[in-house]
């Protein structure tokens, strides 16, 4: 009995090491800690340098395609049906449809959007789908600079190559539940990929990421006063918010003390200046998916919908794909000057 | 005889008949003779039985049974029935407390908080029955109360955690899931929804004493180890009548820290510092939300939370300044 107990204990012991030493991710030193903030505050970056190299490395920008001339005849006269990019010449159009074929649909090549036999033709929805792209990314460049900065975006910073950029979302319903009187599970209570495998929200994005007019307090959950003051906010609602800000330090590849200072995460005083840029950033997604993505839903073919029937939308990931700047900081928007902004005046 | 010569050495004693125990009115109402068993020799007493449960104890079992079934096939439920998923997802799942718009209402609707209220009310049942018992078999042997009453603080925590500060916030929502990382979450989310836990003063003491009670259990459980090669496991009659074990135990704490306990207060101590865990905890979380908003913006206005230099520059709310949003 002693015996067996004690070779038991000892087979025991020796499976739950291997298993903890097989599934829970860890690293070897060295791993970098780096200050970023008043000594004593606890605000440090902590980077594994060899996955940070790994990333950066999965997230090198592509050479841009050779500059044209300057001048020439519009894009309007050359080509039937140019409804978007009205103000490039028939060179630039010519590369920029070359780059967008190499970023978003290589493989598929122009037939992805095009009728090959009538480019004009807007029979197939990809063209659709991309005119609005387009737009938005003029948007993007134009208008969320308190974001993106002068870095900007282009088509590659979300597709890398792919017809949908490989990390967006859809309204997640969750996994299948018994129906009748078994209590529900308020959207949690199953392991999170979306949350960092906590428990919490699987589906913190469709209100904070998804709803365009969701009201600009809606992720702010700690009272601003020392006593109470205001009204209740629950702590559903402050894990929905924990959920998203655990999605944004993943995507981001940081932690929590990048933005925040931990001792007071909704102090704005305490907090680092790249939170301000963060702000930005979570107004600037819901403006892309309420006014450009989600309004492509009827033209967007069932396979590429949700099972709630929505469309693949975007969140932080989609662009920045583990790296605090998306293709760590290489703009490519500067070789591609017709997708910053609004479209130039006609001549 | 036995010595306990290191932490690892352990004596069993399997004497040839179980002990009976002392006589007392309710003898007869034991269930089973009593036997010996290696296996709860290795974490305590080899003896096992006999049981008694009494009407106190029969009931407060029964209610915690009902307690776990209702927490437990609703996490069953919650994965479809499904049992591959039911053990695999075990840790994340939970049965949540009523969702907000249902405020104190004693009867949502059963899938929005029915059963966690349900499943709350038995294991409340359970645990206030036990307590009762507690107290029960520490007259019936001529105790004093001290179990019971250390019990009745762990109690107090939980009461506040599930249903007293929930009536004072005036929302069952405030209450702690049912589930192992689904109350981790809780625990993490109140922490932030009520600006930082940590400058709570109470939240302090709490984990003082929580820390400490460790800290004496270690110091304690070594000392009289260490000296039970001199008979210091008598350590309750060496309260009035010292003998060598004692005179080095204290020697050696008062050479190394300049103060011993003695016998006897370091039971006290214990006692304390394992009372006052969960009543300052208690306290803490009581006053959380109800009194206190933001435990942070509270520890700056008292002066608690030291203020350091800003060394980013001003940073603002974009919701303060105009033009925030394009």
């Amino acid at each position: 009995m002693k015996l067996t107990l004690q070779i038991l204990g000892v087979v025991v012991a020796v499976l739950l090491t291997g298993a903890m030493f097989g599934t829970a991710g860890w690293t070897h030193p060295p791993v970098r800690s780096e200050q970023t903030g008043f000594r004593g505050t606890g605000m440090v970056q902590v980077q594994n340098p060899r996955t940070l190299a790994a990333q950066i490395a999965a997230n090198a920008a592509p050479a841009a395609q050779d500059p044209v001339p300057p001048g020439g005849e519009l894009a309007t006269q050359t080509y039937q049906n140019v409804q978007v990019l009205t103000d490039l010449t028939t060179d630039e159009f010519n590369r920029l449809m070359v780059s967008i074929t190499e970023w978003v649909a290589p493989e598929q090549g122009c037939a992805y959007c095009h009728n090959v036999e009538n480019l004009a033709d807007d029979s197939v929805y990809a063209k659709t789908v991309s005119r609005s792209m387009i737009r938005m990314v003029r948007h993007v460049n134009a208008d969320w600079q308190n974001h993106v900065g002068q870095t900007g975006v282009t088509c590659y910073t979300c597709h890398r190559g792919n017809p949908v950029p490989q990390a967006v979302w859809h309204n997640n319903p969750g996994p299948p539940h018994a129906k009748g009187f078994a209590a529900r599970d308020g959207g949690q209570n199953h392991p999170s990929t979306e949350a960092g495998l906590s428990s919490m929200n699987y589906d913190p994005y469709k209100e904070l990421f998804g709803d365009k007019d969701i009201d600009n307090n809606a992720v702010r959950v700690a009272s601003r006063t020392a006593l109470p003051t205001s009204p209740m906010v629950p702590l559903q609602t402050t894990e929905r918010t924990y959920a998203t800000m655990i999605h944004m330090s993943e995507s981001l590849g940081v932690n929590c003390t990048y933005c925040h200072n931990s001792r007071a995460f909704f102090s704005w005083q305490e907090s680092t200046p790249k939170r301000v840029t963060a702000w930005h950033g979570i107004r600037m997604v819901r403006d892309i998916n309420g006014n450009f993505i989600e309004p492509l839903t009827p033209v967007l073919p069932e396979a590429r919908l949700g099972p709630e029937g929505d469309a693949p939308k975007a969140n932080c990931t989609t662009c920045h794909q583990g790296l605090v700047k998306p293709l760590n900081g290489a703009s490519l928007l500067k070789d591609y000057p017709e997708l910053a902004g609004t479209p130039r005046p006609a001549p | 005889m036995g010595y306990y010569q290191n932490i690892y050495t352990q004596v069993q004693v399997h004497p040839l008949h179980p002990e009976a125990g002392v006589t007392i009115p309710e003898i007869g109402k034991r269930v089973g003779k009593g036997g010996f068993s290696y296996l709860a020799g290795l974490i305590g007493n080899a003896q096992v039985g006999p049981i008694y449960l009494g009407t106190l104890g029969t009931l407060s079992l029964v209610s915690g049974f009902i307690a776990f079934e209702i927490i437990g096939l609703n996490m069953w439920a919650s994965v479809n029935w499904d049992p591959i998923q039911f053990v695999r997802q075990l840790p994340w799942l939970a049965l949540e407390p009523p969702r907000p718009e249902h405020g104190l209402k004693i009867l949502p609707p059963m899938a929005e908080g029915g059963w966690w209220l349900l499943a709350g009310f038995f294991l409340t049942v359970s645990i206030l029955l036990w307590w009762v018992r507690l107290f029960r078999r520490a007259r019936a042997l001529g105790l004093g109360y001290h179990v019971p009453w250390a019990f009745a603080s762990a109690i107090w925590l939980y009461l506040v955690l599930g249903f007293i500060r929930p009536i004072l916030m005036g929302s069952w929502s405030e209450a702690v899931p049912f589930g192992i990382f689904p109350h981790l979450d809780w625990t993490a989310a109140f922490s932030l929804r009520y600006g930082n836990l940590f400058y709570n003063p109470f939240h302090m003491l709490s984990i003082v004493f929580l820390y400490g009670s460790t800290l004496l259990f270690a110091m304690h459980g070594g000392t009289i180890l260490a000296v039970s090669r001199y008979g210091g496991e008598r350590e309750i009659e060496q309260i009035v009548d010292r003998g060598t074990a004692t005179e080095r135990a204290a020697l050696f704490w008062r050479w190394t820290m300049g103060f011993n306990a003695t016998m006897e207060s370091v039971h006290r101590w214990l006692w304390w510092f394992a009372f006052l865990t969960t009543l300052t905890g208690g306290i803490g979380i009581l006053l959380t939300g109800t009194v206190v908003d933001n435990w942070y913006l509270w520890a700056v206005k008292h002066g608690v939370a030291p203020s350091y230099p800003l060394i980013y520059g001003p940073v603002v709310d974009p919701l303060g300044t105009p033009g925030g949003t394009p």
